[in-house]
């Protein structure tokens, strides 16, 4: 067997983690480096997977399969394919800025690093988990270190918003687990095996009732964590309340595990009733990239603004998963990174200013180009990346996107790219109010300037920015053939049930026809 | 020979008056002991039956008992001691924090 | 040298895009450091290498046969998914050429004058970044080589456009219509996206060859398909280049330093809809619904722009609205179907409208920022360079020959009687008489006449410096014989462009397979009229400004409530503001307030209040008494006995 790097990489931060918890809390220093070289480590170790990406099969690859818990089927079976990839690497890349940004916590530093590194671990596994059972294990287990996130080092509001952030994602898990037991049962019935492999469940027939309630199922699971209009809540107390650190995972990572989840399960798993639900998503869909903008444009909170302006953009990601084709799978695995990388950058910028000033208030700002200049020469950047302008990346991502859907539906994609006005509205009035006019506030004529360690989180991010929209194509290369393979496989099952469908159709209207004869 | 019944009362008898004792008496120290007389007196009705059926198991599950017993007596008093040592108290009406 | 780099100077395109790239990458990164005058000789050099080298394409592009200028060079593929791709790849035909000259010439000239103009300012560095990168966004613009590479550009220049009007951002009102402009070029763009998408659905291709070779199979004229993709597309150019009903951003984009103006809301940027009108116009063509929509907009904002110019005292504001007004003429003559002369009139509007706001920025320059004409006047003894150059550029653009503009416009106005009806001529003639009434206006009231300067500004109004003169002077210049381009008889930019417009550029090459020539006698008669409607609103300026300097203000009296409306440019804002923007920002409000907070969230704590509620009952079960606790115990024992005794 060859060298488990999928399992380095996602274990890493964890043995990081049981590393720290040997060390005193009072070696500060000690702590912080130990997390922030784990996590350098994952990112280094998963580098790899990029490089020697076959891009020419749509198979899984680095793929480890051991047996777990055999009487149950359960395995540890590990792999990644081009829809993974880009999200792994983009998990263990946010994990280590998340660190870094995470130098000026100031009380419990041992617990803050040991939950985040083990928040890295259950990412990580999320994205890899080819067996059911592992990837719920994953699932939660990264939503402990979360809550903790928020609820020990959060703002003043933390507990309402940990419970909420908690609870609404455990409901929507629960039923998850739920339709993986069903699943589970379901395989055991049809092929007498006890499995919980992905891959064998693949080639599972559901019947299309069944796959209604399933896919329902997963679809809470994974609505809530978009989060998909009316679900999305949870997220703007959530990150309103969360350290820097914990919006930028939580923004750059845990909000794609939910369109992750959509494309790794519920179409593939339940084609039949993913393709009966499409209209379903698509106005949810539609009305989440609308409402979050016009909701965005009126908060009065930097972090909110940010929050919601995530539901307007992952309202693009839900609108492309479900157009079944190729333009706008891609899109929308592209404008998930995209989303990863801005969004989480916003965050981080907010976060600098947040503690330089204490407030995150809209009205308190104003003029702060003046004060600090390159810092609003990157807030602009992320800014203009947020709201998809060419040649960044934000606009590639989008662009497919609106593709796919015009493919599909012409009228869904006109409302969509009303999207892209409004983006441009609430965004550059933001922008205005805290970065442009006068520096009028007294307090905030003595802020400094961006440091050096500011510098070293935020400018492999504004690389990446540039890079995505200039030249994506290594990405999107990567993508090709495992989406190909998903769609062709989602359209053959699709059909056979549909062909299904249509002769029971054709029988019960023979036996109408004898009964009436 | 002493009827196997006559030994069922007697532990039936124990057991009902360590169960009242549970029920009914304020004192941690009393309800420890209360609890104490209730597994012994299911080890009366163990050694009969063992008896009775010639099997040695009850005797062996007997034996269990007694070291379950003297485990729970031991961590019992030093809970006992340690709410003492908090309360100045070992009557149980007082220790109520987990209410509503 | 071409030698070393290929076949010929073609070969070099990319190096025309390069230049003024690296120029604001090297200003951008380390202007700071540098010295003013190094930033300034890196800004003005790479735009004028890129100059350069665009004669050199264009010196090259004039060796092949008319029917062979059509250079392609591709880079590589910069999105591909499935079936679509979009190649990062310039595209070299006469058209592109014509532009680029347009672009780096009159942009170096800007980038030169701006040198004195900004001199001293603060941000200097930032300055030149900015105009740098504006050229590149531009280049790449009209260089594209298909419409999605095109849409770079064209939200670049659109970037640029938002960061050079908000350049003094600490000035509200700059940092507002820097947003209000990259916001209202965005709902343009939302047609501009569509009709991407469209084309690609249909043709399945984005690139401009392709497309324009399938276009006049695969779809008829007059089909709902060309007419919707023509719309969309025209939806964009209004936004670029601010015709009704997305005009409003380009009178506020004045806030901008007055170099800005000239490059961007006057020369190049704001004329980029007319060139993707032009570009596209196998498409415009196929659907004769959208090209009367394109005629009409163009002629009424023509009007409409004109009209507002009159009552205007901010010397920008006017030349403003006299470009919105101009670019309609662009479009009136695309939208009858002679796209070269909208090109045509594209340039010489370049050279003159520059001229004209690189001379009003003299004119601030040496008032110390004054944009108010009413504090100005007999301003003509202090600056006698600024006076001539800026009387050529008024000349120009009202239409007086030999004048540059003279030709473009007279050509307009010539192929919309004869192409489109008396409508049309009649809407380009009475924004004719308008544009010279005003623009003398404008000129007699800064000029002319008796100082109305305070005391402390006229004592220090003093000429610009060479470097900002230099450039007027070129600039007058070419606007006294950019005209002869098109000269009737021997129109060389009409043979230039032909192979672009397919031969449907110019009344009297092939139209609709048969020949028809206009008349001399039209054609001098049309020139003659022209002429005379120019003459005439200068003559009214002059009796309303030189003569009688009361009397406007007794007309504006007389007709209050006309003077009013015109001042305040028909409420337009307002209007929009009443009912765009004001409703969204409160409906927004309501969704947050209400929909989120309320609705929303109100089930949801909701759910956990009764969740609270019901376990408020069951927590009494815990009263505290191990006793209580013990005797449940023991219940529950014996009922689990007697559950086993009775039904096991």
């Amino acid at each position: 067997m060859s060298f488990p790097i999928l399992t380095v990489a996602t274990f890493l931060p964890l043995a990081g983690a049981i590393w720290i918890l040997f060390i005193d809390k009072k070696k500060e220093e000690k702590i912080k480096q130990i997390a922030l070289v784990t996590s350098i480590g994952a990112f280094i170790m998963s580098l790899p997977l990029y490089f020697n990406f076959n891009l020419t099969t749509h198979e899984f690859q680095f793929v480890e399969n051991i047996p777990w818990i055999k009487e149950f089927g359960i395995s540890y079976h590990v792999g990644i394919d081009g829809i993974s990839l880009f999200l792994f690497l983009l998990t263990s890349f946010l994990t280590c800025i998340a660190i870094l940004a995470s130098w000026t916590i100031k009380e419990r530093i041992k617990e803050y690093m040991i939950s985040m590194l083990v928040l890295a671990t259950g990412m990580l596994g999320v994205f890899i988990s080819l067996d059911l059972f592992l990837f719920y294990v994953f699932w939660e287990l990264m939503l402990i270190p979360m809550y903790l996130l928020i609820g020990v080092w959060g703002g003043p509001r933390r507990i309402y918003a940990t419970i909420k952030f908690f609870i609404y994602t455990m409901a929507g898990s629960v039923l998850m687990l739920l339709a993986i037991l069903a699943i589970h049962t379901l395989n055991y019935k049809e092929t007498g095996e006890h499995t919980f492999d992905l891959l064998k469940m693949y080639d599972l027939d559901i019947p299309m009732g069944t796959q209604f309630w399933l896919f329902l199922a997963f679809f809470f699971a994974f609505a809530i964590k978009v989060p998909m209009f009316p679900f999305h809540t949870w997220l703007p107390d959530a990150h309103v309340e969360a350290p820097t650190a914990g919006s930028v995972i939580l923004a750059g990572v845990l909000l794609k595990m939910g369109t992750y989840g959509f494309i790794r399960f519920s179409l593939p798993l339940f084609p039949y009733a993913s393709h009966q639900f499409v209209p379903f998503i698509a106005w949810l869909a539609l009305i989440g990239i609308i409402y979050g903008a016009l909701v965005a444009m009126v908060q009065e909170d930097l972090k909110k603004l940010i929050a919601y302006s995530s539901v307007s953009h992952l309202g693009f990601v839900m609108l492309g998963i479900f157009v079944f084709n190729i333009q706008g799978l891609e899109g929308s695995i592209l404008q998930m990174v995209n989303h990863g990388l801005s969004t989480g950058a916003l965050f981080l910028l907010v976060g600098m200013i947040y503690e330089r000033r204490h407030t995150r208030m809209i009205a308190d700002f104003g003029g702060l180009a003046k004060q600090i200049p390159i810092f609003a020469v990157f807030f602009m950047i992320v800014t203009l990346s947020s709201i998809g302008l060419p040649g960044l990346n934000g606009f590639v991502g989008e662009f497919l996107v609106l593709l796919g859907t015009f493919k599909s539906n012409v009228l869904n994609a006109t409302f969509a790219t009303t999207g892209v006005v409004l983006s441009a509205c609430y965004m550059l009035w933001m922008f205005q109010r805290v970065m442009f006019n006068k520096l009028s506030n007294k307090k905030n004529q003595n802020m400094a300037d961006i440091n050096s360690r500011e510098w070293a989180i935020i400018l492999p991010i504004v690389i990446l920015i540039f890079w995505i929209g200039i030249y994506p194509k290594p990405i999107i290369s990567r993508l090709d053939s495992s989406v190909n393979h998903l769609l062709t496989r989602v359209d053959e099952k699709y059909k056979t049930t549909l062909n299904k469908v249509t002769k029971d159709k054709e029988k019960l209207a023979l036996k109408e026809d004898n009964v009436w004869k | 020979m002493i009827p196997l019944t006559w030994y069922l009362i007697l532990s039936g008898a124990l057991f009902t008056i360590g169960a009242t004792g549970v029920l009914i008496r304020r004192n941690a120290l009393v309800i420890l002991m209360c609890i104490e007389l209730m597994l012994n007196a299911v080890n009366l009705a163990f050694v009969t039956f063992s008896r009775h059926h010639d099997s040695m198991d009850g005797q062996i599950f007997v034996f269990f008992i007694m070291t379950v017993a003297a485990a729970e007596a031991a961590v019992g008093l030093a809970i006992i001691v340690a709410v003492f040592k908090n309360k100045a108290t070992v009557n149980v009406d007082k220790i109520n924090l987990m209410k509503w | 040298m071409p030698g070393l780099f290929g076949e010929s100077f073609l070969d070099l395109i990319g190096l025309v895009l390069l230049f003024p790239l690296a120029g604001a990458i090297v200003n951008g990164l380390c202007g700071k450091k540098l010295s003013p005058s190094i930033v300034g000789f890196i800004g003005c050099a790479t735009v004028g290498l890129a100059f350069l080298i665009s004669i050199l394409v264009f010196l090259d592009l004039l060796k092949l046969s008319p029917e062979h200028r059509l250079f392609e060079k591709e880079f590589f593929t910069w999105i591909g998914s499935g079936s679509f791709t979009a190649v990062a790849g310039l595209q070299v035909d006469p058209l592109s050429t014509v532009m680029i000259l347009v672009v780096t010439g009159v942009g170096f000239l800007i980038h030169v004058y701006s040198i004195g103009y900004m001199h001293g300012d603060e941000g200097f560095y930032r300055y030149f970044t900015y105009l740098n990168l504006f050229t590149f966004s531009m280049l790449l613009l009209v260089l594209a080589n298909n419409f999605l590479l095109m849409f770079i550009g064209w939200e670049g220049v659109g970037l640029c456009s938002y960061l050079l009007i908000g350049y003094w951002f600490e000035k509200k009102s700059a940092s507002s219509a820097g947003k209000k402009a990259f916001i209202v070029n965005r709902i343009g763009d939302f047609g501009f996206i569509l009709a991407i998408l469209l084309i690609f659905v249909t043709f399945n291709t984005v690139d401009f060859t392709e497309v324009f070779h399938s276009a006049p199979k695969q779809l008829t004229t007059g089909s709902l398909v060309a007419t919707v993709i023509t719309l969309l597309l025209f939806l964009g150019a209004t936004g670029k280049s601010a015709q009704i009903p997305l005009y409003t951003w380009l009178p506020d984009a004045m806030e901008g330093p007055t170099p800005v103006s000239a490059l961007i809301h006057a020369a190049t940027m704001v004329t980029a809809g007319v060139y993707m009108v032009v570009r596209c116009n196998v498409l415009f063509v196929m659907s004769p619904f959208s090209l009367t929509i394109v005629a009409v907009i163009g002629g009424a904002t023509a009007l409409f722009a004109a009209t507002i110019g009159l009552a205007q005292n901010d010397i920008k504001r006017v030349l403003a609205y006299s470009t919105v007004s101009q670019i309609g003429y662009m479009f009136l003559a695309c939208g009858v179907g002679a796209f070269v002369t909208g090109i045509f009139h594209l340039i010489t509007h370049a050279f003159f409208k520059a001229l004209l706001f690189l001379g009003s920025g003299s004119v601030i320059h040496a008032l110390g920022g004054e944009q108010d004409m009413r504090k100005m006047g007999g301003l003509k003894k202090y600056l006698p360079t600024t006076y001539k150059t800026f009387l050529i550029g008024t000349l120009a653009i009202a239409g007086i020959p030999p004048f540059a503009g003279f030709f473009s416009k007279d050509e307009i106005l010539l192929e919309a009687y004869t192409k489109g009806n008396l409508l049309f001529w009649g809407l380009g003639a009475f924004a004719a008489l308008l544009t010279a009434f005003y623009m003398f206006r404008l000129l007699f009231m800064t000029f002319h006449g008796k100082s109305r300067m305070d005391k402390h500004v006229e004592e220090h109004v003093h000429e610009s410096p060479m470097n900002m003169l230099l450039p007027l002077m070129i600039l007058a210049f070419l606007s006294v014989v950019g005209g002869f381009l098109g000269f009737p008889a021997a129109s060389a930019i009409n043979n230039f462009l032909a192979p672009v417009v397919g031969g449907r550029g110019h009344i009297g090459m092939v139209n609709g397979g048969e020949t028809h020539h206009v008349s001399q006698n039209l054609m001098f008669s049309m020139m003659g009229l022209s002429t005379g409607i120019a003459i005439v609103g200068i003559m009214l300026a002059y009796i309303l400004y030189c003569k009688k300097p009361d009397l406007p203000a007794q007309i504006a009296g007389r007709f209050k409530f006309v003077y009013n409306i015109l001042l305040n440019k028909y409420y337009v804002d307002e209007i929009y503001d009443a009912t765009i923007v004001n409703p969204t920002i409160k409906s927004s409000f309501f969704l947050w307030r209400w929909i989120d907070v309320r609705i929303i969230d109100g089930f949801v704590n909701g759910v956990a209040r009764f969740v609270e509620l019901k376990s408020e009952v069951l927590r009494l079960f815990q009263t505290g008494f191990v006793r209580n606790y013990a005797l449940s115990m023991l219940l529950g024992g014996i009922i689990i006995i007697i559950c086993a005794l009775f039904f096991l």
